[in-house]
This record gives C-alpha cells, sequence and structure tokens, in this order.
C-alpha cells in the first residue's frame, strides 16, 4: 500500500517536472520568435515618433509610412533595379568564391606558391572597396564586368583565408591514419581535407552572400545609370528620401535573403556538425 | 585455448627490433626518444607496453607502424620491412582520441579503408563491416555520426576500423586513455575477448600497471630519458581473465613487480 502511495507520488512528481520542463522549453521557443519581432517594430515606432514628433523635413528622413508608400508605388522599378545588382552579386559570388576554393587547393598542395603570392593576396585586400572600383572602371569599362569584378574581389579573400585554414586543420591522428591506410595525397585531399573545410567553407560563403551585394551595389556608384548602387545616388541628389530609403531596404532584403538561403544549402550539405556552428 | 598455442608454431616473428634508436631533431637540442630498443614478439602474442610519460612507447608503437622512421637500428614486421608491412595492410593502427572522420556515420568510418590506399576488396573470409561493429558491440549504431556516440563507442567504431581486413597485428596507441574507469574496464574486458576471437597480434602501449597486467600476456617496461627496454615480464595469469583477478594473489604480486620495475616516479 505504502509503497505503491510512493510510487504513485514519485510518478505524478516526475509527471509535474516533465509537465514544467516542456512548458519552460516552450516559453523559451516563443520568446525566440517574439522578441525580434518586438525589437524590429519598437524601433519603427521611435523612427516615425522622430519624424512626426521633432517634425523632420522629408527631405532629411522620411517617415516609415512614406517609405512604404514609396516601396509599393514604385516596387515595378526598384525590382528592375535589384536585378541587374541581383545579377552582378551572385555572379561575383559564385567568381570570386571559386577563384578562392581553387587557390586554397593551390596554396594547400604548393606551399611556395602561398609562400609566394599569400603576401600580394594581403595587399590588394588592404586597398578598400571604394577605391577599388574606380580601378576596375578603368580596367572594365562601364558595363555589368566591373561590378562583377568587384563583388568577386570581395569574395574572394575571406573564403580563401578559411578555405586554408579549413584544409590544413586536418588531425595530426587524422594525418596518421591516412597514412597507415597508405592513402595518396590526392585521396587525403578528398577523402579527409576537402570535407574538413566545408564547415570552414560554409562561414565564409555566409559572409560573402552579404558582401557580394555591397561589392556590386558599389561598384554601381561609380559608373551605371541602373541597380540598387545607382538608384541610391540618384536619390540622393534628388533629395528624394523615401526612394532613398526604399532603395535601401530593396538591397539589404536581397543580400539577407542570400544570406538565407547559403545557410539553408549549409544545413543541407554539412549534416554532421552539431548545431552549435555558427 | 588453441589460439594461445598454435600460432606458436609459426616461423617468423610478428615483430622484431634490433637496436632502434629514434632522435628528434628541434630548435632547442636534439631529443633521444628511444634508445637500442630490442625484442621480438612472437605472433599470436599479446604485448602491453608500460612506461611513464617521455619512455618513447608511443614513438616505438610509430616505428613499427612506419610512421616515424627509425635513426638507426632494424625493425622487420612479418619478415618484411614496416612499409611493406603497412602497404600490404598488414598493420592496424587505434589511436588515442578515436580520429574519426565527424562527416561519416560509425560504419561508414569502418569502411574507410576500402576506400583509400587504392581500392581493395576485403580478403575472402575477412569479417565484413557490419560483422565488425557486432563485434565491438554496436549492432545497431551503424548509421549514427560520430557526435552522436560517447567516447567509448567512438573508440569501438576505431577498434571496428583497424580490425577491418583482419590485419595481423594490431597497434594500439593508449586508445581507452581518456575514457572513464568503468568504460576502460569493459573495454580492457571485450579486448581480451576480441583479441581470443580474431587471433590478431597486439602491442598495446599503456600507462596503467592494471591495464598492462591485466591485458598482456608480457608486458614490456619502458624507462624513460631516453626510452629504452628495462624487462619484459612475463604475465603467467590465466588466459580466460575476468576483471575478478585483479583481486587475486597473482595478479597483485605482477602489478608490485611491475611497479617496483617503474621505480620511484
Amino acid at each position: 500500500m505504502t509503497t505503491t502511495a510512493l510510487e504513485n507520488s514519485a510518478e505524478s512528481g516526475t509527471a509535474a517536472a516533465e509537465a514544467r520542463f516542456a512548458a519552460a522549453k516552450k516559453r523559451a521557443a516563443l520568446r525566440r520568435r517574439v522578441l525580434p519581432v518586438v525589437g524590429l517594430v519598437a524601433m519603427i515606432a521611435l523612427w516615425a515618433a522622430v519624424v512626426h514628433g521633432f517634425g523632420v523635413r522629408p527631405f532629411v528622413a522620411p517617415s516609415p509610412f512614406v517609405v512604404v508608400q514609396t516601396l509599393v508605388a514604385k516596387f515595378a522599378m526598384l525590382m528592375d533595379n535589384l536585378k541587374w545588382t541581383a545579377l552582378e552579386a551572385v555572379l561575383g559570388f559564385l567568381l570570386g568564391n571559386f577563384v578562392a576554393i581553387v587557390a586554397a587547393t593551390l596554396f594547400v598542395h604548393f606551399k611556395s606558391l602561398e609562400e609566394t603570392f599569400f603576401p600580394i593576396v594581403v595587399l590588394i585586400n588592404t586597398i578598400p572597396v571604394v577605391a577599388k572600383a574606380p580601378i576596375l572602371v578603368l580596367l572594365l569599362g562601364n558595363g555589368i564586368e566591373p561590378k562583377i569584378a568587384v563583388a568577386a574581389l570581395i569574395c574572394f579573400f575571406p573564403t580563401l583565408v578559411n578555405m586554408v585554414r579549413g584544409l590544413e586543420a586536418v588531425s595530426p591522428q587524422q594525418l596518421e591514419l591516412m597514412r597507415v591506410l597508405s592513402a595518396s595525397k590526392r585521396e587525403v585531399f578528398l577523402k579527409l581535407r576537402l570535407y574538413n573545410a566545408l564547415p570552414y567553407l560554409f562561414s565564409a560563403l555566409k559572409i560573402s552572400a552579404s558582401t557580394a551585394t555591397i561589392g556590386a551595389i558599389v561598384g554601381e556608384w561609380v559608373s551605371t545609370t541602373v541597380g540598387i548602387g545607382a538608384l541610391i545616388v540618384q536619390a540622393m541628389y534628388a533629395f528624394d528620401s523615401a526612394l532613398l530609403y526604399a532603395t535601401v531596404l530593396v538591397g539589404s532584403g536581397f543580400a539577407f535573403c542570400f544570406f538565407l538561403l547559403i545557410t539553408a544549402i549549409e544545413r543541407m550539405v554539412v549534416r554532421w556538425q552539431a548545431p552549435t556552428v555558427t | 585455448m588453441a589460439v594461445a598455442t598454435a600460432p606458436r608454431s609459426l616461423p617468423t616473428p610478428a615483430v622484431t627490433c634490433d637496436g632502434v634508436t629514434v632522435r628528434f631533431v628541434t630548435d632547442r637540442r636534439t631529443v633521444t626518444a628511444i634508445e637500442s630498443v630490442s625484442f621480438a614478439m612472437e605472433p599470436g602474442g599479446f604485448l602491453s607496453l608500460l612506461g611513464p610519460s617521455g619512455c618513447g612507447k608511443s614513438t616505438l608503437l610509430r616505428v613499427i607502424a612506419d610512421l616515424v622512421p627509425p635513426t638507426s637500428g632494424q625493425v622487420s614486421v612479418l619478415g618484411t620491412s614496416p612499409e611493406q608491412a603497412r602497404r600490404n595492410r598488414a598493420i592496424g593502427f587505434v589511436f588515442q582520441d578515436a580520429a574519426l572522420l565527424a562527416w561519416r556515420t560509425a560504419i561508414q568510418n569502418v569502411e574507410l579503408p576500402l576506400e583509400v590506399g587504392g581500392r581493395r576488396a576485403l580478403p575472402a573470409g575477412a569479417p565484413t563491416p557490419r560483422e565488425l561493429l557486432k563485434l565491438v558491440g554496436l549492432e545497431g549504431w551503424e548509421n549514427s555520426y560520430p557526435h552522436e556516440l560517447s567516447g567509448g563507442m567512438r573508440q569501438r567504431v576505431s577498434l571496428a576500423r583497424a580490425l577491418l581486413g583482419a590485419p595481423t597485428i594490431l597497434l594500439m596507441d593508449e586508445p581507452f586513455g581518456a575514457l572513464d574507469e568503468f568504460t576502460r574496464d569493459r573495454l580492457n574486458e571485450e579486448l581480451r575477448r576480441i583479441w581470443k576471437e580474431t587471433g590478431t597480434t597486439i602491442l598495446f602501449v599503456t600507462h596503467s600497471v592494471y591495464e598492462a597486467a591485466f591485458l598482456g600476456e608480457q608486458v614490456m617496461v619502458l624507462a624513460a630519458n631516453p626510452g629504452r627496454v628495462r624487462e619484459i615480464v612475463p604475465v603467467e595469469l590465466p588466459a580466460n581473465r575476468g576483471l575478478a583477478i585483479r583481486e587475486s594473489e597473482p595478479f597483485n604480486r605482477l602489478v608490485t613487480h611491475l611497479r617496483g620495475l617503474l621505480g620511484p616516479v
């Protein structure tokens, strides 16, 4: 009798603890979803309050409502411009990262190549984007090419550095294992180094997704009449702050979606790691 | 029982070392890891290499596996050079950390030896990856990734991988050193069982006196600075031993003797 009573109370105690745990987990999940939205809404509200409360004039800063209006009214025009920027960013992303991956592979196989060319890579990386863009426009003309080149150059460096690090960061014991198995250099690369580098590569690709967009926009600043970058410059000179803000929103919205896409691909490819890596 | 006696009739020793010395040159100084080590080991044996850290026991294992070249001296593995033995896949190696590839499931890790070093087929009659995982007690875990396994389970996968292709010699470098005592005890018992089932020659590096005495048929005690053989002690315990033997009088005498050889630390 007493034992069953004890068991019952123990069971109900366990059930209560489990219920508490489930409730706490639910609250945490809800908080993760709700709080960012609260933050965003609060910021927009503050923005609207400042613009309306202090009577900020429209050519200095627009109210959020006007920005939304412009966004809707000029949506087709904005998308027409985004089309170009997106094309340049994506092509630049592909080109820059492809070259970086090839370079990293060569650097890891031929150390002397790395020692010869890495200082030059670092040097080029120290030139700010706004300085690279005019140089590339002179070299490549007024078309889409210099924008792709700027986007590619921006992507190149982080991917190269991360990829080299990932290819080289294999444990000594894993290398010894490969030697015990008499693996060739090629097999060590394909079966060990390449996989080991994938998480490193993706963290660089996620950075590249947003910086490639920045590169394309900076390229458009310097020359061109189409694209998000050109639109930003035009809106600024016309004191059309609402269009300026709407354009910026479209540009960063694209960069954000690009980033999300790469994150989704990463989840599909890198399945083996515990989900703590950012 | 058959395993204990039958291999003794084989002519070539599994491993012989003759005056093997290994020196490492660094910026500051040249370190002698091992100094004129000589011993011979018969096939089917189980030799524990016991010594304090810095006695070069891991280096000795790596010389046999052709991972470190000897500075001087002769090493012969199954009558050939270590390099030849490595190319013939006569050697399996279990590392201190399991050295599993994180992107491969347990069974894919065990299959790795079939995919590198020139694709090779499993020798006829050799156990399959699935059978090996069963042998090490991981039936049902084939499709788990290393991060889903405990430290002990990862080391079991690593053991199964080393056993793939039925190597004649298994080299183990403190494989259970990082595990908790319970897991270690259980794996020690299972390793004895696997040794008897497979007839593999095992060289096992450890710095635990108990582990060395429980596992080995012989214990080679090494001294440090430079690493050299102090004595090779035969283990006179029944072949069918369980963990309970560690409470017995002969076992304790052996442990005391080994401790004496290791000297004041």
